[in-house]
């Protein structure tokens, strides 16, 4: 099993909140993604075999959305908005900046696996653009030494 | 700090009796129950329980002429009354949080500020159309709305406002917080309907209609956050109370969006009917252009909107006749605003890559012209731009419209249609010349 209990008894409670079994699959994926940072077969396996619907069903569900990418990526993953209320702002600009920080064009990972860089559809953040999401939450209102800011803040943490 | 730090009118609602749904959004306890308590929340849920049937509460929103603040802008009390009296199913509500139309961002802000009044809005709606469980789905990027809704929904229980029995009135109701993964389209409903079942999600041909057979082939009424919010405060003050504010088609207030080339760009709280002009320009909400530049455009209600020149402006109000009446939509309630730096082309190109990337894929005219479009107008962008190229561009637009199950294609069509309409001679130049008349990047500052 590469699940840990925790996530197995938080996927075994979201079961019996729905009238059928198969609607637990996207919050069985949110909760192994939270866990391991990717969802591959393995896992599609394992979470058929908790919530009792077919393997191909996870997969199917799986594959059609963003949030459930298959490989595993940095430790940090900034997602940079690039739709038209962020571009209005500079996020093409943002975008090309954090390249330059971090060394990786968009769509990479640094060597030390702490940062992956992508950009990403509308995360609902118009007003406060241009913004980024790195991991689970939200910056916004970015100035170059905001970013700087946070960067240095996460590889301290790190 | 994660929680939004965006501008609100909060202090106008605050004196103005008007304004409910952003009156105490600045009051950074307004999540909690104890605070939401204080300020009269969960009242209404115990008028309706203490002693009206659930046509009275239909009834009550329906004459108060609140439309669906998601984009559609249907009767939301007529909306409801389409669920059968008589049917032997479970019924089902499900509140669309899905919130990813480019330029939106009014959703967040209440269930991240105000968690309890979506609750009991919602609550009041189960109760109406019969519901015992009922759902918000809520967009999986958005990490911090979620944890709010998910303390709110367990404070709501322990405090006895939902679960079983609730107010001893034999009345139980339970709440489930779904999240997605990621998918604009689900925020389409009969697609949000198929990802609540695990499905992807991809949009349902209607007939049957979600009231008739939605979540799990039962009885299903979709609302957005923003409706769903304001019906606590239509039965607590009553219909006549709220369609005394906004214009006779377009009663109460709304959340609007405004983002992009503006001094201050925030949500803002009007009455229906408000002035566009207005909004962008007066120091109390927009406070006009940024850098002292000009406008070039306007998109009124969401990336899905036509857009609108300077010279429209003067008759567009905000509310749902007045924008159609000026070629656009209401939709979603979010300004993005264009000065004059913005080239159409590169603008385009942004919302039809969204549009592309967004397509569930099921109907082929949106899969396929999607990807013609961004193609096409991508070579334009980037110079190669050939003789023709507008008139395909037109030709695929054409055969979108209409064409699919859900809104997604014609929602990927209209702006582009708008602007080729407005700004035809920009798109000829970028082709003629392979560059574009105006410097289309903007800097990060």
């Amino acid at each position: 099993m590469i699940l840990t209990q925790e996530s197995v008894k938080l996927i075994k409670e979201k079961v019996p909140l729905y009238p059928r079994r198969k609607s637990a699959i996207l919050p069985a994926l949110t909760i192994a993604y939270h866990q391991l940072g990717y969802v591959d077969d393995d896992i599609y396996r394992e979470i058929a075999d908790i919530i009792k619907v077919p393997y191909v069903e996870i997969a199917e569900a799986a594959t059609f959305y963003t949030m459930f990418p298959k490989a595993p990526r940095g430790k940090y993953l900034i997602q940079v908005c690039h739709n038209i209320s962020c571009a209005l702002l500079g996020a093409d600009s943002l975008i090309g900046y954090l390249e330059k920080r971090l060394g990786i064009a968009k769509g990479e990972t640094t060597p030390d696996k702490l940062f992956t860089l992508i950009s990403v559809e509308c995360l609902g953040s118009c007003a406060t653009a241009p913004m980024m999401q790195i991991n689970h939450d939200f910056y916004e209102n970015l100035t170059p030494q905001k970013v700087d800011q946070i960067l240095d803040e996460l590889r301290a943490e790190a | 700090m994660f929680y939004s730090p965006v501008i609100t009118n909060a202090a106008e609602a605050a004196t103005n009796d008007k304004l409910h749904l952003f009156k105490y959004v600045e009051d950074p306890e307004q999540h909690k129950l104890e605070t939401y308590v204080k300020h009269c929340g969960y009242q209404a849920w115990q008028k309706v329980l203490a002693g009206m049937k659930p046509d009275e509460v239909i009834d009550e929103v329906k004459r108060s002429g609140l439309r669906g603040r998601g984009g559609a802008g249907f009767p939301t009390g007529m909306k409801w009354s389409f669920v059968p009296k008589n049917s032997p199913k479970p019924r089902y509500l499900c509140c669309n949080a899905d919130e990813s139309e480019p330029g939106t961002c009014k959703d967040r802000v209440l269930m991240e500020r105000d968690p309890h009044g979506v609750i009991e809005g919602m609550a009041i709606a189960a109760y109406a159309i019969g519901c015992h469980r009922m759902f918000i789905y809520i967009r999986g990027e958005f990490g911090h709305p979620i944890r709010r809704m998910e303390e709110a929904v367990a404070e709501a229980y322990k405090g006895g406002h939902l679960g079983k029995n609730i107010y001893g009135s034999g009345y139980d109701l339970d709440m489930v917080v779904h999240t997605g993964g990621g998918a604009y389209i689900c925020g389409e409903e009969t697609a949000l309907l198929n990802s609540l079942e695990g499905e992807r999600g991809m949009s349902r041909i209607r007939p049957p209609f979600p009231a008739i057979e939605g979540l799990y082939a039962c009885p299903t009424i979709v609302n957005n956050v923003e409706s769903l919010a304001a019906v606590p405060h239509i039965i607590r003050h009553g219909a006549d109370w709220y369609k005394k504010m906004g214009t006779e088609k377009s009663a109460g207030t709304k959340i609007f969006s405004l983002s992009g080339h503006v001094n201050r760009p925030g949500n803002y709280e009007v009455e229906l009917g408000f002035p566009l002009k207005k909004l962008i320009y007066d120091p109390a909400y927009g406070a006009g252009i940024k850098d002292g530049k000009k406008l070039k455009g306007v998109i009124p209600g969401g990336a899905s909107t036509p857009f609108l020149t300077p010279d429209m402006l003067e008759k567009a109000n905000l509310d749902y006749e007045s924008l159609q009446s000026v070629g656009s939509m209401l939709g979603s309630g979010a300004v993005i605003v264009f000065n004059e730096d913005t080239c159409i082309v590169w603008t385009i190109l942004k919302l039809i890559h969204f549009f592309r990337h967004e397509s569930c894929g099921k109907c082929t005219p949106c899969r396929e012209g999607t990807g013609w479009l961004e193609q096409v107008i991508h070579r334009i962008e980037d110079g190669h731009g050939r003789q023709g190229d507008l008139e395909m561009i037109e030709n695929v637009c054409g055969n979108i419209l209409g064409r699919t199950i859900c809104p997604l294609g014609d929602a990927a069509v209209m702006p582009i249609q708008s602007a080729v309409k407005h700004w035809r001679d920009e798109w000829v130049y970028h082709i003629e010349h392979g560059k574009c008349q105006v410097k289309p990047h903007f800097p990060f500052k």
